[in-house]
């Protein structure tokens, strides 16, 4: 999804994570890798983030955008991405998955919430 | 005097027994380990190979929700983590030896058994539970042998739910699909020879109260050389209040109202989404040995639309002729001990928070605690619920770790005792490589072994 730039010119910017305390975790993130891989690589402690490893079949990298910041991404949500998130706990119109959202070159000081709790919204019976 | 001087020049350490090694024993047991320095967990399983329902519910075709299993690897590696396999509790061991053994004991045993639906030809030949053609496609051993009759046109199942969707999608996927995935080889053969062309998928209430989510759904709109088939009647009524729904259901709602307008197209298979039917009876065909029709009750809903309206009985009925039901209509737990308090009607083990009634230190997380609903995320979040819970236990002494909670070792002395022979999680390590180059052999991701004994074979 996100395309890695060489080596040579891996711009850094630095990210904020807010998590369900409001505890501010500020970490610097390579221009071109997803948020997911941000907070594995820095070792970002959010409790079970991630599960699914980036592929879109879970919703625990939920992150909650500001809109100003929401309106900036450049890249619209997928249905696939969307269906996913519409089990995340504490949706709200800003939300995004994590490990579909790239680091851009304008995104220097970005801060991203980190949802509470987690939704119970799958029911595998009737 | 001489007990108090020693508990307080060498703390005793605490040891947390875990049963159950799905979802909820592994998350439960990463927040242990994650929020006390000191505690030992023992994870016990009565299946030689770890991960419940992910290795045996998850459908084959859903590889990428399995990747939990990487992190559940983590956790079994950790130093103070140990795996025990094959060692069923309630059998092998009481929860009264484990008690002495253990500072805590923690069930995450899930739900084993299922709900059935109370009509009279049940036990017609053609008939099953969803819980064991899952477990028959996925290699659950005890389900290995069901054989289960594919030689007809048409399928109904019983259940709006997720699961449900899971079997109506592996009945209706070509082969060739599937044969990359790592359902069983038995499946497979069979799957390939079956005739089924027509699935109903029938559910008691109505659009605004499925239990399936939108990702399943969306998949059953992309089988290829399938239709998936809606009426509009039942439908439209949704589109006048759609836009005043939240977010989930709306999303699903459009979904619906979308496939059911959509062009019927031309393909050898047909997937239909059918409400307000309640089964009544299963008949037998006319040479009796097999499933016949089903004969439903056709309900209508009753208050203002929305998700909570009830569905009530009309006295219209229609028969649906078909040669094999399987019930979908939820999985059940049952109590493996007569030592812990059991709601047997709602199917869990009596608890508040995780911490079972009047036991101390006895708790519960995951299907077992909550009841069979909610995604591995769902399960997640009880499970590091309950892991805080018992460190809270631990930290305020609600709890105490004593020098006679000796843990595995103890454990290894009452099981050999008896004969039985553990898994270690290196040796389901063995298991889990022989399982991926017999796979590989046939360009699946994994061959399952399907059976206990072939599990065993490879550890002893
Ligand atoms: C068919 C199906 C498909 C699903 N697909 C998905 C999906 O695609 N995505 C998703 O997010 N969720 C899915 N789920 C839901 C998910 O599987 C559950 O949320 C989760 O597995 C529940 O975890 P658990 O640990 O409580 O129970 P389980 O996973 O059932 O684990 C319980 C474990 O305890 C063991 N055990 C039982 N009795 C004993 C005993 N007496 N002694 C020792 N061990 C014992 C069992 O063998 C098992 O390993 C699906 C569920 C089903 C049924
Ligand atoms: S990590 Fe699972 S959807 Fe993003």
């Amino acid at each position: 999804l996100c395309t890695s730039k060489p080596k040579a010119n891996k711009e850094k910017v630095t990210i904020n994570f807010i998590d369900a305390d409001g505890t501010k975790m500020s970490t610097k993130a390579t221009v071109g890798d997803n948020l997911l891989d941000v907070v594995i690589e820095n070792d970002i402690d959010i409790d079970g983030f991630g599960a699914c490893e980036g592929t879109l079949a879970c919703s625990t990298c939920h992150l909650i955008f500001d809109q100003k910041d929401y309106d900036k991404l450049p890249e619209e949500p997928t249905d696939e991405e969307l269906d996913m998130l519409d089990l995340a706990y504490g949706l709200t119109d800003t939300s995004r998955l994590g490990c579909q959202v790239c680091v851009s070159k304008d995104m220097e000081g970005l801060v991203v919430t980190v949802p509470g709790g987690i939704a119970d919204a799958r029911d595998p019976n009737e | 005097c001489v007990i108090r001087y020693l508990s307080s020049t060498s703390e005793a350490t605490p040891h947390v027994c875990i049963v159950g090694s799905g979802p909820a024993g592994f998350y439960t047991a990463q927040q242990l380990l994650k929020g006390h320095p000191k505690v030992r967990v023992d994870i016990l399983e009565k299946l030689p190979v770890p991960f419940g329902l992910v290795r045996f519910g998850v459908a084959p075709d859903h590889p990428e929700v399995k990747n939990v299993i990487n992190t559940f690897t983590q956790t079994a590696q950790n130093d103070r983590c140990r795996f025990i396999g094959n060692v069923h509790v309630g059998d092998d061991v009481t929860v009264a030896q484990l008690r002495h053994l253990y500072t805590a004991v923690v069930f995450c045993y899930g739900a084993d058994d299922d709900r059935t639906l109370g009509i009279p030809g049940e036990d017609i030949h053609g008939v099953y539970s969803a819980r064991s053609f899952v477990g028959w496609y996925n290699g659950l051993p005890e389900n290995t042998q069901l054989e289960p009759d594919l030689d007809t046109d048409t399928a109904v199942l019983v259940g709006h739910g997720n699961v449900a969707l899971d079997i109506a999608r592996i009945l209706l996927t070509p082969v060739d699909i599937l044969k990359k995935t790592d359902i069983t080889q038995h499946a497979l053969e069979a799957l390939s020879r079956s005739r089924v062309r027509r699935v109903y998928t029938v559910g008691r209430r109505g659009p605004l109260q499925v239990a399936f989510t939108i990702k399943e759904l969306r998949e059953m709109t992309k089988i290829p050389d399938c239709t998936p088939v809606i009426n509009k009647e039942d439908i439209t009524p949704l589109e006048s209040i759609i836009k005043d729904i939240p977010r989930p259901r709306k999303r699903l709602s459009e979904l619906m109202i979308k496939t059911a307008k959509a062009e019927m197209t031309d393909s050898s298979k047909e997937w239909h989404l059918k409400f307000l039917r309640s089964p009544l009876e299963i008949i037998a065909d006319n040479t009796n040995s097999r499933v016949g029709a089903i004969r439903l009750g056709i309900n209508k809903l009753e208050g203002p639309l929305d998700e909570k309206q009830k569905s009530i009985p009309t006295e219209e009925e229609e028969s649906l002729p078909c040669g094999l039901v399987l019930r979908s209509i939820g999985y059940k737990s049952i109590s493996i001990d007569g030592a812990i308090p059991f709601d047997t009607k709602q199917g869990i083990i009596k608890n508040t928070a995780g911490r079972v009634h009047g036991e101390n230190g006895l708790y519960c997380s995951g299907w077992v605690r909550r009841g069979p609903t909610g995604v591995i995320l769902t399960t997640m979040t009880d499970g590091f619920d309950v892991g805080k819970v018992i460190v809270e236990d631990l930290n305020s002494g609600a709890i105490q770790a004593d020098h006679t909670h000796v843990g595995y070792d103890g454990l290894m002395v009452t099981l050999n005792k008896s004969g039985v022979k553990t898994v270690s999680f290196s040796e389901w390590e063995k298991i889990d490589n022989a399982e991926s180059r017999n796979g590989e052999k046939v360009g699946k991701p994994r061959e399952k072994f399907t059976n206990i004994k072939s599990m065993m074979d490879l550890v002893t």
